[in-house]
Formats: C-alpha cells, sequence, structure tokens
C-alpha cells in the first residue's frame, strides 16, 4: 500500500503511538484496567500485551484512585506511565491524584521534580450506556493549572498528540470520544508529533467560525458540508487542545468571519464554550463581531438512557445547521 | 418470609438450611424465581441481539442462587444496592419483569421511565436502591442507608451486593470500616465469580479469599457456595438476624461464576472453554436447586415444568408489554434532574 495514503482506525492509530514509544523509550510502560489479554475495553491497547508482556502492560486491580496515584509516583522518579481510564467518568474516582497531587506536585515542590504522566480518558455519548458511562468532563480538567488537556479528534492527531504528551514532561491528560474509535484517516509511518496547545482550521471559511471540539468537529464539518449549497461559507477551527488553549487561532478566525458559534458535547454552561466566548470578548476580535456569540452545547441534565433522548441530549448535525444559519442570516 | 409449621420442621431435622426453615411453597416460589432470572436474561439477550434494546448489559446467567438466596430472609421493606450485573437482584427483590423489560426499551413504563435502562435498574418501591454503573458505588450507599435505618429505628436491614473486582475500590474498604465501627444492620454480599471483566481475582487481589477482608474490620466474614441456593440462604438468615439485633455488619462471600461474557463486547479470551462448560454441566444453581427439590420430595416433574411453562409466559408477556409501552417525549429530556416542585 502507499505509505502516504495508509488509513487506521483511531484507536489503532493510539495503539501504534503508544508502541512506537514504547520501543523508543524502556520508561515508557501502559497500566489500566482490562488492557492485557483483554486488549482494553475498546480495544485500544489490543495485543499489545503479547508484544510487550505484563511488566509493560500492566493490567491494574480495580481501583483508580490508587492507580491513577502510582502512575503519578512513577511519572516523579523516572518512568513515563500511560494510564488509561475505563471510561472517563471514572476520573471521577481518580481525581484525587490528578487534581491534588499530579497537577501540583512540581509547583507545590519549587520545580524540583516533574510529572510526566500521560492519562487515557474514553469519553462521550452515543453507545447508550447511560448516566455514568457518557459524560464529557474534560472541562473539569481544563480548569486544573498544571495539567494539559487534549481531544483529538482525527486518527492522525491521535498518534501525533499521544506521542507528544508522552515526550512533554508535564502531565497530559487525553480525552478520546468514544464514537471516533472506529473512524479511519491518513496516518503516517513512524514517530512523529502534533503539537499541544495548538487549534488546526479544519476549512476556511468567511462568513462564520465554528470553533468546536472532539466529535463535534466531524459533526460541524458535516454541517459545513451541507450549507455550501446555500452559500454559507463557515470556517471550523478544531480546538484540539483546551488547556492550554489557542487564543490567537479563534482570534484571528473570528476577526476574519465576524461570527462564533460554540459546538462541544460536554453540558453547554461552565464550560469550554463559556470559555472561548469571554477569550474572544476579552480580545480585539469582539469589536468585528456582526452577531451575538452562539453556543451549542449539551443539555442540563445526565445522558439519559433512552436512544431518542440520549440523541437530543447533545448537539447533531441538524442542531448545527440550524445554529449556523441563523447566525449568519441574523435570525436570533 | 414466615417459617414452617413445627410439624414440617420435624420431619425435615436432616435436611439442609432451608427445607427446615421454608414452606414447601416458598421453596416452590424460590425455583421459580430463578427460573425467572435465568429466561429473564436469556430474553434480555435476544432482544439485544435482535437490536430491539442498545446499549450494553451484564447478565447474571449462573448467579441465581445467590441474589435469591441473599433476598430469601429479606423482608419487603428491607433495602439491597445492586451492581452492573443487577438484573437478579432485582428479581429476587420483587420486581415485576414487564417493567424491567420496559426500562431496558427505554419506556416511560420501565422502572427508571426510560432513563436508566440496564445499568441502573431499581425498584426502590420493593427496596431495590438500585443497580450501579460504578464498580463498588453502591456499598458506602447501603452504608447510608443502613445508618438511616439505625437513627430512623426503621428496623430495615440492608444489603449490599457488588463484585469480587469491587474488592479493590477505596469506597468498599471505606464503607466497611464505618459499617462496624457504628455496627450498622448492613450486610456485604461479594458475589465473587472469579473475574472483575478479565481479570482474575488471583491477579486482583492480595488475599486467596475476600472474606478474609472481613477480619481487618473486625466483622464476621463467611464463604458460601454461591450456587447452592441453601447454603447462601443460611449464611444471609444469620446475617441478617445479627443485623436486626443491633450487633452490626458481615460479609458474606458468595462464590459463583457467570456463564456469559462480562459484557455484550466480551471475547473470553482471559478463561478456557472447558472452565466455563465445566461449571455450566457440572454446577449450574438451577439445576442443583431443582435436583434437591425433586429428591427430598418437595416437586415433581409436573410442577417442574408447570413452573417453566408460566415462567415463559411472563418472559412473553413481559416483552410484550415494553413493547407495546410508550417511549418518553424529548420535552421530557430534562425531567427528573431536580425534584420537581409543585
Ligand atoms: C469505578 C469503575 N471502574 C471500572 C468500571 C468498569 N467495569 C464495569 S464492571 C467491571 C468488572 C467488575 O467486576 P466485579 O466487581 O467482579 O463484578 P462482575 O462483573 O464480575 O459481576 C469493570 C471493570 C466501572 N464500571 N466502574
Ligand atoms: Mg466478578
Amino acid at each position: 500500500m502507499d505509505a502516504a495514503v495508509r488509513e487506521l482506525s483511531y484507536a489503532q492509530a493510539i495503539q501504534e503511538a503508544m508502541a512506537i514509544a514504547m520501543d523508543m523509550d524502556e520508561r515508557v510502560f501502559l497500566m489500566g484496567e482490562d488492557i492485557g489479554v483483554y486488549g482494553g475495553a475498546f480495544q485500544v491497547t489490543g495485543d499489545l500485551v503479547e508484544r510487550y508482556g505484563t511488566d509493560r502492560v500492566i493490567d491494574t486491580p480495580i481501583s483508580e484512585l490508587g492507580g491513577a496515584g502510582v502512575a503519578v509516583g512513577a511519572a516523579v522518579t523516572g518512568m513515563r506511565p500511560i494510564f488509561e481510564f475505563q471510561f472517563s467518568d471514572f476520573a471521577t474516582l481518580g481525581m484525587e491524584q490528578i487534581v491534588n497531587q499530579a497537577a501540583k506536585m512540581r509547583f507545590m515542590l519549587g520545580g524540583e521534580v516533574s510529572v510526566p504522566v500521560v492519562m487515557r480518558f474514553p469519553a462521550g455519548s452515543g453507545t447508550g450506556a447511560a448516566a455514568q458511562h457518557s459524560q464529557s468532563l474534560e472541562a473539569w480538567l481544563g480548569h486544573v493549572p498544571g495539567l494539559k488537556v487534549i481531544q483529538p479528534v482525527t486518527p492522525h492527531d491521535a498518534k501525533g498528540m499521544l506521542l507528544a504528551a508522552i515526550a512533554d514532561p508535564d502531565p497530559v491528560m487525553i480525552f478520546e470520544h468514544k464514537l471516533l474509535y472506529k473512524m479511519k484517516g491518513h496516518v503516517p509511518e513512524g514517530h512523529y508529533t502534533v503539537p499541544i496547545g495548538k487549534a488546526e482550521i479544519r476549512r476556511e471559511g468567511r462568513d462564520l467560525t465554528i470553533v468546536a471540539t472532539s466529535i463535534m468537529v466531524q459533526k460541524a464539518l458535516d454541517a459545513a458540508a451541507a450549507l455550501e449549497g446555500e452559500g454559507i461559507d463557515i470556517e471550523v477551527v478544531d480546538l484540539r487542545t483546551i488547556r492550554p488553549i489557542d487564543r490567537q487561532t479563534i482570534i484571528d478566525s473570528v476577526k476574519k468571519t465576524s461570527r462564533l458559534l460554540c459546538v462541544y458535547e460536554a453540558v453547554k454552561t461552565l464550560g469550554i464554550g463559556a470559555e472561548v466566548s469571554a477569550l474572544v470578548a476579552e480580545s480585539e476580535a469582539f469589536d468585528y463581531l456582526d452577531a451575538p456569540i452562539v453556543r451549542l452545547g449539551g443539555a442540563e441534565t445526565p445522558i439519559p438512557y433512552n436512544p431518542d433522548l440520549e440523541k437530543a441530549t447533545v448537539p447533531q448535525v441538524p442542531d448545527i445547521i440550524t445554529a449556523a444559519r441563523d447566525l449568519v442570516k441574523g435570525v436570533r | 418470609m414466615a417459617g414452617a409449621s413445627k410439624a414440617v420442621v420435624d420431619s425435615r431435622a436432616n435436611l439442609p438450611f432451608v427445607y427446615r426453615q421454608y414452606s414447601p411453597e416458598q421453596l416452590r416460589q424460590v425455583l421459580h424465581k430463578m427460573y425467572l432470572i435465568r429466561r429473564f436474561e436469556e430474553g434480555a439477550e435476544e432482544c439485544y441481539m435482535r437490536g430491539l434494546i442498545h446499549g450494553t448489559m451484564h447478565l447474571s446467567i449462573g448467579q441465581e442462587a445467590s441474589a435469591m438466596g441473599i433476598c430469601m430472609p429479606l423482608a419487603e421493606d428491607d433495602q439491597i444496592t445492586s451492581t452492573h450485573r443487577g438484573h437478579g437482584h432485582c428479581i429476587a427483590k420483587g420486581a415485576e419483569v414487564s417493567r424491567m423489560f420496559a426500562e431496558f426499551f427505554g419506556k416511560t413504563t420501565g422502572y427508571c421511565k426510560g432513563r436508566g435502562g440496564s445499568m441502573h435498574i431499581a425498584d426502590v418501591a420493593k427496596g431495590n436502591l438500585g443497580a450501579n454503573g460504578i464498580v463498588a458505588g453502591g456499598i458506602p450507599i447501603a452504608v447510608g442507608a443502613a445508618l438511616s435505618s439505625k437513627r430512623m429505628k426503621t428496623g430495615k436491614v440492608v444489603v449490599s451486593f457488588f463484585g469480587d473486582g469491587a474488592n479493590n475500590e477505596g469506597a468498599f474498604h471505606e464503607a466497611l470500616n464505618m459499617a462496624a465501627i457504628w455496627k450498622l444492620p448492613v450486610i456485604f454480599v461479594c458475589e465473587n465469580n472469579g473475574y472483575g471483566m478479565s481479570t482474575s481475582t488471583a491477579r486482583s487481589t492480595a488475599v486467596k479469599n475476600i472474606a478474609e477482608r472481613a477480619a481487618a474490620y473486625s466483622m464476621p466474614g463467611v464463604i458460601v457456595n454461591g450456587n447452592i441456593f441453601s447454603e447462601v440462604a443460611e449464611a444471609s438468615f444469620k446475617a441478617v438476624e445479627r443485623a436486626r439485633a443491633g450487633e452490626g455488619p458481615t460479609l458474606i462471600e458468595s462464590k459463583t461464576y457467570r456463564h456469559r461474557g462480562h459484557s455484550k463486547s466480551d471475547r473470553n479470551r482471559y478463561r478456557t472453554k472447558e472452565e466455563i462448560e465445566d461449571w455450566m454441566a457440572n454446577r449450574d444453581p438451577i439445576t442443583l436447586f431443582e435436583t434437591e427439590l425433586r429428591d427430598f420430595g418437595f416437586i415433581d416433574d409436573q410442577g417442574i415444568q408447570a413452573i417453566r411453562d408460566a415462567v415463559a409466559k411472563e418472559i412473553a408477556d413481559g416483552i410484550e408489554f415494553a413493547k407495546a409501552s410508550p417511549a418518553p417525549e424529548i420535552a421530557t429530556l430534562q425531567n427528573y434532574v431536580y425534584t420537581e416542585h409543585a
């Protein structure tokens, strides 16, 4: 196959990044629940245990708090752990070690240590797994100085950003939308990195900027394609990193289009949309705005089990189309 | 449940506990419910395969004696907290399969009005405070319910079901300690089916038997064969008596096995086919109980067939009820997030 068009799924891309990192660096190892012979709840680690052994692909007991803490301790003392939470919802159990320890240890110790830990969180709704297995909690962690929080969308970025995270001396939290795992895309062979902290313009346009995260980038691109026929020209910014956020790319885009729509799956209020809106309102781009900023986020409810309710809880392509059209046409 | 009369008890003096403690009719009811759990799980599995139910589910096939044995000495207003593998607990505590199916179909007639699904199945009216999507999530909640019981003097006993995997969560340890120091009327029931997802207890847990954990919290730790109804019920009976007498908690380890994979996405790569087949062929809890009932003369083949037929009808009717029930309106999306004010 032509290497230039080699396609991998998002899950395969992550697995390849972990294998490359383990080949390059003896200190890299994996920890998590059922990541060994089971291959991970979403088959991301797959057969890595057969290739790297149980010393480097470690099944933990069901102990998120302890497991996350062990990863932090190993990171501080010279190892490069990649810790998989089976579902991002279980970050709630590991929060103490993530927020109080990993995020602050370097600071509290006056720079004497670094915490090069990577934590991976399968996130989001759409699988019928109901309220405790479908949340989007990235903004919780995005609120904590000391952490870096990323949400790659393409297989290409999933691999490159994970490799960047492993090389990063500070704790990096990766939120992976579960519905992305099977999506395919071009993934270069070998080692490469995609920078943390840099947004990517996925589609250029003149009439409206959509700043989206994770799977909403895909949905925003679908909406943009649908609106092309109506003569509406949309720019889609894939935020990719929520901490540290790439202010400049957002500001430049809004200055160009004069309209801003934020689309994300997490609960609408007090989240990414508020941050993006506020940073635009605080910047010189404010003067360029031709319309109020609009946020499309998750409903103010836990994720319901019923599939129709579940879909109605988070933005879907038709919702984005309507919101974008109304914004551009000045409908309030 | 009421005990058997004195005369009947005497004639059964050498039989295992439940045959002395409960009436033949009560025991036939137990067999009925064990079948109901089994067929419910099979019905749910089939509906899932046919795309009628979405999401995932964790089946308790093989663990029916454990659910039934633990719930046998409980009164209707005693309470339980359950797990992701909670369908059997729900039925054992008195739920109707029709409303459980309705929940799995996401309907308003379901126990959680279509909001919870399999992983959050509950029947609060019958004392089931809910399954749980979080491993060990229900254990401290059970301790809280037991605290209510003690403070409010309701006399209720609370049972917390959880799996072997849960015994390595901090919540388990913190909860057991509090239950012990405050002598609360709670029973911790670890249904040890050998694996937490793919990880065997040998690989996950420092002690050989989870009941050994009880020593750390100064409570009795009891091991029972979870596939033998009478053994489980006897241990539960004693723990309930102890709890009601204000003597505090008990940890029961019920050793059992799940015939199916962990969830609907399990390829069973961590255990052998032989192991699964051995448990199914030689230690099936329903076969074991049915055989005992027949051997001891509590039921005949005709009686067994009548139970199977009745259960088959209940399951078929339940699925029909679920299919015919209404789905929630999208406009009700935000119901139940907070308590409604009149
Ligand atoms: C806190 C938490 N961690 C991990 C999971 C994912 N998970 C669900 S069930 C399960 C295994 C539970 O094993 P066990 O407690 O033995 O119960 P069993 O499934 O065997 O009945 C795991 C890892 C979860 N739901 N919650
Ligand atoms: Mg188990």
